[in-house]
């Protein structure tokens, strides 16, 4: 029996157009957008000026405080301005525009082809060499990665585990980057294992990918401590707290942060910018991406430079097909309906879905039959009906009591709903507000 | 054509489930029990399940228009299903009219009043059924004997139920197959336990109930007749011929899971069928009725918000 994780959870089609296909390299556009807010917590702060020439890897903003991250260029050329751009969010935030000639890189980035695997850094010297590079993770939560490297005081890990589930529908983008750069990704691991000061590293991935298993399992015995461990196909099973509950059979306590169950979590995808950070020198300006859905002539994984307009992806897998009825920002249970194609692709952005208009519009909600299927599949053992209550009644301390805060946003409800009723758009409103309640509280 | 794109929260995908699905499935996951009543019931099954389900259909549909002046959602199925349990929960040689008052008890009383599907707090096939049975007593408990698709309706010849019998003491047992086949006097609807139980497999297939609800009745009504029956065998009826006779897998499965009037965790759906469970065997082996599980139902809805008060989700993380 495969595991998984313990409580709720769905099986939507997994609909994986891309899967197997080769990482094409997408060449750098005339012009970048590179945001400055690509990250959870305080956006970078610019250290260039409109005029200045830059390379790909040159520093364009530093990390604003310790949870921050630096921002660098993902191509050579000239900074035409420095100003609002809308974003994923949809809100327009401060950015970078480079208008792009050639392709010249930072001197001090190895671009040979070469797979480094030693590492004799120390803990303190990888964590560094990290935080210089913008590491945050690549999974889709940009949560800076050296915050999570370095455990607050009196914690400890004993395992990392890294994610390589990619339980999103569509999807692809990790399944590509496991069977193309496995080796680069097991260094990575070793790496990240020697930065928190573990012996032991568990890769779990979803049995749908049954190519990437094997394969990593391979490479794995020649490096020491890391183990692939196949996973049942579950969403959301990419969820840190589902993750670790699939893999370590623990849960972690409301509230609490992962390490209170031992374990550090990273992305497969941030393992592989840890190994190009640390072992050639390249900070974080370009990642593979998948896009896909019926909205595209040919789904298609790139590997692209950070602030490139997600037009240029829709151009080279062929072109919008049919009538486009969204286009999606990641995968379609947590990803983000982007307002235009010039949102340009970000630290995080490990996909764009096109959907076809038929597959875009929502059915009008109809009265709650309280069936129970959203408790059934809810993996925080919430109630969501009775939250989207609470909310729609404006009942802060019924939600609070009932754990809003504990929703990690995976949609499983709303998909579910035979009502179709937006259960997520009402709990996401009362999350944040009872979250907004506890903070006063506590001030 | 950009500036036309569609804006909305995650997710962006959706299950395809909807409320019409549920209800056509458990109505699809009845037809096993419907063709039993057909074959041993004859015309009169038809008639009164054909009038019930139209009765419901029209009363709901004019109640939403006229009344509540919405759009009348009779299309979702949930008045037909109700229409079906009802019939059911009836002797087949019931008179028209009197399915129609069942009807209109059901869907306005039971349902509608309290603003329609997933308002309601009892059962509407089973407030119909009470309704008819405090009111026309002697009609709601001459029951049909079983045939082969008689073609008489309100003249067919009647007899006592198993379970009445068990009351003024059994000369003859039925076989295990008349049991299971559904070889006997009763509700329309409720007779056959093998299909019945071919139903509970199709609605547990396609995910339209879980399993806690039916095996917490059926468990319970198992352990306490059960034990009555060792403690005094002369006296009480063994397990195998409660759970087999009279309205309780009917009710277990189709009656009690109803959507709107059960509890929502896993733990309050084991809590509400234990205590159906109890209550069908109190009022089965002490009361003056023969029959209990309608009651059981009922007295339980009344308690659904409560068990949701105190039998939460499994919460992740916690104790």
């Amino acid at each position: 029996m495969l595991r998984t994780f313990r409580l709720g959870g769905i099986h939507p089609p997994e609909n994986k157009l891309s899967a197997g296909k080769t990482v094409a390299i997408l060449a750098p556009p005339p012009q970048v957008i590179i945001p400055l807010g690509q990250h959870i917590g305080a956006p970078a702060q610019a250290v260039v000026a409109k005029g200045d020439q830059v390379k790909a890897g040159t520093l364009l903003a530093k990390a604003a405080g310790f949870i921050s991250a630096p921002i660098h260029s993902s191509v050579s050329g000239k900074i035409t301005k420095i100003d609002q751009a809308v974003d994923a969010s949809g809100y327009a935030r401060p950015a970078i525009y480079i208008d792009v000639t050639g392709d010249e890189w930072e001197e001090t980035i190895d671009r040979s082809e070469t797979i480094r695997r030693e590492c004799t850094l120390s803990s303190q010297e990888i964590v560094a060499k990290i935080t210089a590079a913008g590491i945050v993770g690549l999974g889709g939560a940009t949560f800076p990665t050296h915050v999570k490297l370095t455990p607050p005081p009196g914690s400890k890990a004993g395992i990392l585990i890294i994610n390589g589930v990619e339980c999103e529908p569509y999807l692809t983008s990790d399944h590509a980057l496991m069977l193309q750069r496995g080796e680069e990704t097991l260094t990575g691991v070793s790496i990240l294992m020697k930065a928190i000061g573990v012996d032991r590293a568990i890769i779990g991935i979803e049995n749908n990918k049954p190519d990437a298993i094997s394969h990593l399992r391979t490479l794995a015995r020649t490096f020491a401590g890391i183990e692939i461990m196949p996973l049942k196909v579950q969403y959301p099973q990419g969820g840190e707290k589902q993750l670790i509950d699939a893999v370590l059979r623990r849960q972690v306590r409301s509230g609490a942060l992962p390490i209170s169950a031992g374990a550090v979590v990273q992305n497969v995808g941030t393992a592989y910018a840890v190994y190009e950070a640390v072992q050639k020198n390249k900070p974080l300006f370009e990642r593979i991406v998948t896009i896909t859905g019926r909205g595209v002539a040919n789904p298609s994984n790139f590997l692209v430079r950070i602030g490139t307009p997600i037009r240029y992806l829709i151009e080279a897998a062929g072109g919008l097909s049919g009538q486009t009825g969204k286009i999606i920002g990641g995968g379609p249970m947590m990803g983000k309906a982007l307002v235009s194609a010039d949102i340009p692709v970000a630290k995080g952005s490990s996909g764009i879905l096109v959907l076809p208009r038929e597959e875009a519009a929502r059915k009008p909600s109809l009265p709650c039959i309280r069936c129970a299927k959203c408790v059934a599949v809810c993996p925080m053992g919430l109630n969501p009906t009775l939250l989207m209550t609470a909310t729609e009644f404006v009942q802060w301390e019924m939600a609070e009591k009932n754990y809003i805060v504990d929703c990690i946003e995976c949609g499983s409800c709303s998909f579910t709903c035979p009502s179709h009723r937006p259960l997520l758009d009402y709990i996401r409103l009362g999350k944040g507000k009872v979250m907004n309640i506890i903070r006063t509280r506590k001030s | 054509m950009e500036n036309k794109l569609i804006i909305s929260p995650s997710p962006h995908i959706h299950s395809g489930d909807n409320i019409g699905r549920n209800m056509y499935g458990v109505l699809a996951a009845l037809i096993p029990a419907f063709a039993v009543s057909l074959y041993y019931f004859g015309l009169g099954a038809l008639i009164v399940t054909a009038v019930s389900v139209a009765s419901c259909v029209v009363v709901e549909y004019l109640i939403q228009k006229y009344l509540m002046k919405q759009t009348p959602a009779i299309t979702d199925g949930s008045a037909i299903l109700t229409g079906v349990l009802l019939a059911f929960n009836l002797p087949s040689n019931l008179p028209v009219w009197i399915v129609v008052i069942g009807a209109i008890a059901a869907i306005g009383i039971g349902k509608m009043p309290f603003g329609g599907l997933g308002n309601n707090i009892f059962n509407p096939a089973l407030v119909g059924r009470v309704f008819l049975l405090i009111s026309f007593p002697a009609q709601m408990t001459t029951w049909p004997l079983p045939g082969r698709f008689p073609m008489d309706y309100v003249d067919a010849a009647t007899g006592a139920t198993l379970l009445s019998k068990l009351n003024e003491g059994v000369s003859q047992w039925p076989s295990f197959v008349d049991l299971l086949l559904g070889n006997m006097g009763g509700s329309l609807g409720e007779v056959s336990a093998a299909a019945l139980l071919l139903g509970f497999a199709y609605l547990l297939a396609r995910k339209i109930i879980s399993w806690h609800i039916p095996v917490a009745v059926v468990g319970t009504v198992a352990a306490f007749t059960g034990i009555m029956h060792l403690a005094d065998p002369l006296s009480y009826a063994g397990p195998l011929i409660h759970l087999m006779s009279g309205g309780l897998l009917l009710g277990a499965i189709f009656m009690a899971t109803d959507y709107v009037t059960s509890p929502m965790s896993r733990s309050g759906m084991l809590v509400y069928g234990a205590g159906i469970g109890l209550l069908t065997s109190v009022i089965r082996l002490f009361g003056a009725y023969p029959e209990g599980v309608s009651f059981a139902i009922l007295i339980m809805n009344a308690l659904t918000p409560l068990i949701n008060t105190y039998f939460k989700p499994k919460h992740f993380g916690g104790k």
